[in-house]
């Protein structure tokens, strides 16, 4: 059954496509720009923002119709959102539940903070980090993105 | 970059008996065992987008010393790059003309960049603040002709934020047995927290010291490092700490009569040049192992 914004829902369900629940609050429209399905794509999506959460606290979450996500695209989730779960949506059933896990290796995703990293200049190279014990390290310049700073601000 | 390429990057991805290798190497080489032909009909790219003297010209000279030719890149203001052409295009057009390639650039990240495009090998001669490989062996070098590397006291003085070759050369002698190094630096100047926990994490014991006379008779080696005024937020606190830290004969007299000096140079007020003469100093003897050092780099390269 269809459950309606009367039954306590804040965002409709979705036919076919992906459900990214327990989204870190705030970091919502940082998985949409993760994804790269911002304004301009031809991507329908829905972010729902410091919702109540069944776990307890508040959570974000994202619906994207019709496309279901690479195991590639829900590991950078989890540079901003480690306790998120992944839904595959088909026919309006879960069809595959999963959770994120911090990738070894990051291409592309991340900018490094280091502004005199070779990744911050006209060169045609995309950014490259490497899981470490504190956080990522730039391979380039092997400066670190530790757990402690917001890695979504560099993205 | 094709399979066998071998390129010399950083003393992270270096594992220790690779740097043995290259340092037994550029022994034979410093005791004249060559022919002078290891290297004919070789031609390195010298290409530096940095000034430099000592890196620059002993990377040329032991590339003669091999039988090899060089292709200098001459001043950038002569060069395409001044037209905008990237770093990249570059190195991939260069590749073309030579058999390896020496790359010292401002950008860190810029050799491993060049490494990824180039078909010929890449030497890191410096990038930033960042890795300059064959300086921290020649560093080593110079090191093991004193002493063992292994239960050593390395006191590093100076600009220890900001100098790449105290980075490289700290995290080198992590890679060895018991060796502990002893931080001497203003305020500000210090070993940044990434580099102490990275030091760390290789569980090198790295001792804080407040003053030069503190660390003196405990170590083994000195390693002074050059430092820039820009650094320090005025010029009186310049001139306090250049008068505090100078390294002069009086103040050697309570080091261990073994202790070495060493400095990457270039020198200005740091050490004294009256301590030029005393056996400790060994800053000059460093600038010429360059030349071994970088044979043996370019010959495990390119042979």
């Amino acid at each position: 059954m269809v459950r309606t914004i009367s039954d306590g829902i804040v965002i409709s369900p979705i036919k076919n496509g992906t459900v990214i629940d327990h989204i870190t609050p705030g970091e919502g429209l940082t998985v949409i720009r993760i994804l790269g399905i911002e304004d301009g794509t031809n991507v329908t999506f829905t972010v729902a923002s410091n919702v109540v959460s069944s776990r307890g606290g508040r959570k974000d979450m994202v619906k994207i119709e019709n496309r279901e996500l690479l195991k590639d695209e829900v590991d950078k989730i989890a540079l901003v959102a480690p306790y998120a779960s992944i839904s595959i949506i088909r026919d309006f059933k879960v069809s595959v539940k999963k959770p994120v896990g911090v990738p070894k290796e990051i291409v592309g995703v991340i900018k490094c903070p280091n502004p005199n990293c070779i990744t911050n200049t006209k060169e045609p190279v995309k950014s490259k980090f490497v899981a470490h014990p504190r956080g990522f390290r730039c391979q380039y310049c092997d400066s670190i993105i530790s757990r402690e700073m917001d890695i979504g601000d560099y993205i | 970059m094709t399979h066998e390429q071998k390129n010399i990057l950083s003393v992270r991805d270096m594992e220790r008996e690779e740097i043995d290798r290259l340092l037994c190497s550029a022994a034979a080489f410093d005791r004249g065992n060559f022919t002078g032909h290891e290297l004919d009909g070789k031609i390195l790219a010298v290409l530096f987008f940095e000034p430099s003297t000592r890196t620059r010209m002993s990377f040329s000279s032991a590339m003669m010393r091999l039988g090899g030719k060089i292709l200098n890149l001459g001043s950038v203001e002569a060069t395409s790059i001044t037209k905008g052409e990237t770093l990249s295009d570059t190195i991939r057009v260069i590749s073309g003309y030579v058999d390896a390639i020496v790359l010292r650039h401002p950008k860190e990240g810029a050799a491993r960049l060049a490494s990824e495009v180039a078909s010929v090998p890449v030497i890191n001669g410096g990038d930033g603040a960042g890795q300059h490989p064959s300086q921290t062996l020649l560093d080593l070098f110079t090191i093991r002709e004193s002493m063992p590397i292994e239960n050593i006291d390395v006191g590093m003085q100076g600009d220890l934020r900001y100098g790449r070759t105290v980075h490289s050369l700290a995290f080198a002698l992590s890679k060895y047995n018991n060796v502990r190094l002893h931080a001497i630096a203003p305020d500000g100047l210090d070993f940044p927290s990434h580099i102490k926990e990275d030091l760390r994490d290789a569980g090198v014991e790295l001792i804080i010291h407040d003053s030069i006379e503190d660390a003196l008779p405990e170590l083994d080696v000195l390693y002074v490092t050059r430092l820039q005024r820009e650094r320090f937020p005025d010029p009186v606190a310049f001139a306090n700490y250049a008068s505090t830290y100078r390294i002069t004969p009086a103040l050697l007299e309570c080091a261990k009569p073994s202790m070495i000096v060493l400095h990457p140079l270039p020198r200005v007020d740091e050490i004294d040049p009256a301590v030029d003469a005393l056996p400790c100093a060994k800053y000059f003897e460093q600038a010429h192992n360059g030349v071994p050092v970088r044979m043996a780099m370019l010959n495990e390269v390119m042979n």
